[in-house]
Order: structure tokens, then sequence, then C-alpha cells
């Protein structure tokens, strides 16, 4: 037998098991709609691609890191003693950060392109809940180091769980493990970083990706509105996949440049004793929230401004999560235009107080 | 398959332009590896640091043992000469003998036996003379490394002999 027929034969035998002809007939059926938006395509991808970063530079991490009592250690070692540590870290933080915005961008397009109307609720209220796990892994990430800012930063971020009256104090203290971020805190959060975020997310995406697979994506209603003629697709094998993994090589060229032109960095070991350090602010992500619930505070004052901030910020988020439900409409309506202008309001709200925090960080 | 044959193939093409791809293909290919070649090199070393830093540590070649004269007559010390355990013998007739604690056999941890007067190592029964560190018995080949011994009034120095 020539290696051509050993091949062949090796497929036959995996197809008539997996049924890969069916898989391939179907890949080879796939389009992607052209566009002038076509570009925004690629954003969830560039969003997997960062998340499977996160897998390989975690892993890398996990081989040094220390919770508990020896984490500042053993990020010290990682950071300053290990060949390429810093590296690796510097990697993983960079990529946290990207795979943030590049999941914001991702949800932006959708919305604005409409993408969530049926039969698409699923993909955009499980693609909401992966923004609600990422943003837990990035806030349970950062206090791994146990620096001095990580330290204030989870300090500071469990005073918001706190504040919900009633049960508030009793969720801080079961996510803390006890009344002050300590070494226990570390363990929680690692434990809940490496594992439970993991086995939450994984499966997840698992069904996103599948959602997409089933139903495809959506054209804006702009492209809808076309008759079927004169609507442009490009095959997804090869096309696409070479433009996405293409995007995919950018990704991971300006991941490697900001890593090792601006590695992250290590603070001071943490001290409960020491003053918060001057200039101390949420990471960029969690700017906009921390700074709407200052301003709502300022706002509706006392105690009862604190829970009516909470109750119209959580408002907002479920208006927004529920947006598949009041704009159903295939037609750009009325509707249509109140979810566009509250997605502009949502963009506009939240750049306005990422700047504003930034301006007034003393 | 039969609809999707290779467009490229019913291109009928200049000799030269083949060769420009085949340049152009070979060209990406080197770039390829040589990309993937700059990821791996950091991992492989942010991995291998462990080891890295064990040869460093091998490379020790003088041990202070701080008040180790005072160790009595037919008692053994064990410490570490760089990353590997080592005894240090005072002999009944007063001799100092130092050596290599790691059996030329499979590298178990050789022991000291005041009463036999013997090396012995546990694992498969290999036998050292205290005084030479010759492999007497056992499978152990080769014999164990001596080192010098220099004993002052503040402690021991052991050295590569």
């Amino acid at each position: 037998m020539t290696s051509k027929t050993v091949a062949s034969s090796v497929y036959d035998w995996v197809d008539e098991r997996l049924g890969l002809s069916e898989l391939a007939a179907f890949a080879r059926h796939k389009t992607v709609p052209v566009h002038s938006q076509s570009f925004w395509y690629y954003w969830g991808g560039i969003s997997l691609f960062l998340f499977i970063v996160q897998c390989f530079t975690g892993v890398l991490l996990l081989v040094y890191y220390q919770p508990g009592a020896d984490a500042y250690e053993s990020v010290r070692q990682i950071t300053f003693v290990m060949n390429f540590g810093w590296l690796i870290r510097s990697a993983h933080a960079w990529a946290a950060s990207l795979m943030i915005f590049s999941i914001l961008v991702h949800m932006f397009s959708v919305y604005f392109m409409k993408a969530y109307r049926k039969p698409r609720e699923l993909g955009w209220l499980s693609g909401m809940a992966l923004l609600g796990v990422a943003s837990v892994f990035g806030f349970s990430g950062y206090l791994l180091p146990m620096d001095e800012l990580s330290y204030f930063a989870t300090k500071v971020g469990l005073q918001i769980p706190s504040a919900i009256p009633g049960i508030g104090e009793a969720i801080a203290n079961m996510l803390r493990g006890g009344p002050d971020v300590s070494d226990f805190t570390v363990h929680r959060f690692f434990a809940l970083h490496v594992v439970v975020l993991p086995a939450i997310f994984v499966p997840l995406l698992g069904f996103h990706l599948w959602l997409v697979q089933r139903y495809g994506n959506a054209a804006p209603p702009s492209e809808e509105a076309k008759p079927a003629s004169e609507r442009k697709t490009m095959p997804f094998l090869p096309n696409f996949l070479r433009k996405d993994l293409a995007m995919w090589l950018i990704a991971l060229n300006i991941l490697a440049l900001l890593a090792s032109v601006f590695p992250w960095s290590l603070g001071k070991p943490f001290d409960p004793l020491a003053p918060a350090p001057v200039g101390i602010h949420p990471e960029w992500y969690f700017m906009s929230p921390f700074e709407m619930l200052k301003l709502l505070g300022v706002v509706l004052q006392g105690e009862a401004g604190e829970i009516a901030g909470i109750l119209l910020f959580t408002l907002g988020i479920v208006l927004w999560i529920l947006i598949p439900f009041y704009d159903r409409g295939k037609e750009f309506g009325q509707r249509a235009r109140a979810a566009h202008y509250f997605g502009l309001l949502a963009v506009f709200a939240l750049l306005a107080t990422t700047i504003i925090g930034y301006w007034t960080i003393r | 398959m039969n609809e999707q044959t290779n467009p490229a193939a019913n291109i009928i093409e200049e000799p030269g332009e083949r060769n420009t791809r085949r340049a152009f293909l070979a060209a990406a290919g080197i770039a390829g590896l040589a990309y993937t070649a700059a990821l791996a090199y950091p991992i492989y070393r942010y991995l291998a640091s462990p080891e890295e830093m064990a040869m460093n540590a091998t490379a020790v070649t003088e041990v202070t043992l701080k008040d180790a004269q005072k160790l009595p007559l037919g008692s053994v010390l064990m410490y570490k000469f760089g990353r590997s355990p080592a005894l240090l013998i005072h002999h009944q007739d007063g001799r100092w003998i130092s050596m290599t604690a790691v059996c030329t056999h499979l590298g178990c941890t050789v022991q000291y036996e005041p009463e036999a007067d013997r090396i012995h190592c546990a694992c498969h029964g290999g036998v050292y003379n205290p005084y030479t560190g010759a492999n007497v018995s056992g499978p152990p080949p080769k014999p164990l490394k001596l080192f010098k011994v220099a004993v002052n009034a503040t402690g021991v120095d052991v050295s590569l002999a």
C-alpha cells in the first residue's frame, strides 16, 4: 500500500465511526455575509483566541505559583528568578485586558447589528454570561500576586456585594473567607480562578460557539432589507478562516509587543497595616462601574442612596441583557431605534465614566 | 469532491511562475518555523529554570561546615555538597573522611554504619569501604568519590579532591 491509500483507509475508518464527511460537507456549505460591517465579525474569534492564550499562559504560571502565604514570594520568583517568567506573567495579564476589550467590542458590534434578534437570543444571553464570568476571572486573578495593589483592589471590590442590604455582609465574608482580605481569600480566589470559573466558562463557550454554527453570522438590518440576489457571502472554508487566522496572528503580535515592551509590574508585598497607596484605581474594565456607583452616590446621598444606586445600576444591566425580548421585530421600527439609542447611551456612559475615573485619580 | 478540484490546476502557468510560488512557499515555511521557535524558546527556558538552577548548584567546589570539628569519634554528619547529599565521617582512629553519599548503582543515598564500620546502601545491598570509598560488594559499579577535608578551629572545610 502506498502512503496515500493508508491515509485514505485511516480516514475511512475514522469517518465511518465519527461521520467526518458530514462535518466536512457542513463546513463546505458554511458562509459568512460580506458587507461594509464585516470587519466586526472577527472580534468573537479574537476573543476566543485570547481565551486560548489565557489557558496556555495560565497553566505555565500554575507550574510555579503557590496560593496562600507564599503567594507573593512565588510570583516574585516567577517574575524575577525563572527564565522568561516575567514574559509569561506579563502575557497573561495583558491578554486578560485584551480579551475583555475584544469581548466588549464583540458585544457592541452584536448589539448594533441587532444580531441578538430571533433566533439568536440564546447567543446573546450566553455571550453576556461569558462576559460576566470573564470579569470575575479578571477580578479573582488580580488578587493572586498578593501585592499592595491587588490587596486594596480586592478589599474595595468586595465592598460592593457587602452594600446589598441584609445578606450583603454574609456574601462578602463568604467570598473573603472571613472579615478581612487574607491568605484565606487568596486560596478561595485561586480555587475560583483555576477550577470553578474554567468549569463554567468552557461549557458556556462551547454552547455559544455551537449556536454560531447553528445559525451562522447575523447580517445587520440594512443588509437583510436587500433582496437575496444583492447580498454577498464568502465561504467559511477557506476564505473566512484564513482571514480569521490572520487576525489571530495580529492579535498575538500585539500581545507579544505589549507584554515585552510594557512588562506587568509587581508591587510591594501586601501589608494589612499599610495605608492605601496614592493613585490607586481599579483596572480599566472596572473603572466605569466604579465611577458610575461613585457618581450615583453623590447624587443619591446616604445609605438609602447607596442602595438606590446599586438598584439603578442593576436595572441598567438587566435592561441590557434582556434587549432581545423587547427589540424583536425584523424591521427597523420605533423599538429598534429606541434600542439603538440605548446602545449609544451605554457606549457614551461607559466612555465618559471611564474618562472621568482616570481624570479624577489623585 | 469532484467539483472542488483545485482551481489553480486549471490555470496554465509559465515555468517561472511556478518557481516564484515555490520560493514564496519555502520562505513562508521558514518564517513560520522561526515564529514557532520564537514562541517555543521562552516557554522551554521558563520550564527548564529549576534544572538550570540545580546545574548552577553543582558548580560548588567547596563547602564549609560550621562547628563540624566537634563531631564525636565514630559518628557521621550528612550534609549537602552542591545539590547532592554527602557524608562526613569522624572515624574511631581520628581520621576525617568525606565522600559523596549517592550510590553509584542507582542513585540512592547511602549510610555509614559505625558498628559494622561500612557504608551500606539499603536499596540493593551495595557496600563501600568507609575510608577509601571503594565498592566492596553488591551491585555498585564504581567507588564513591572522596572529598578533601581540612579541619580547623571553627569548622570543617570540604572541597573537591
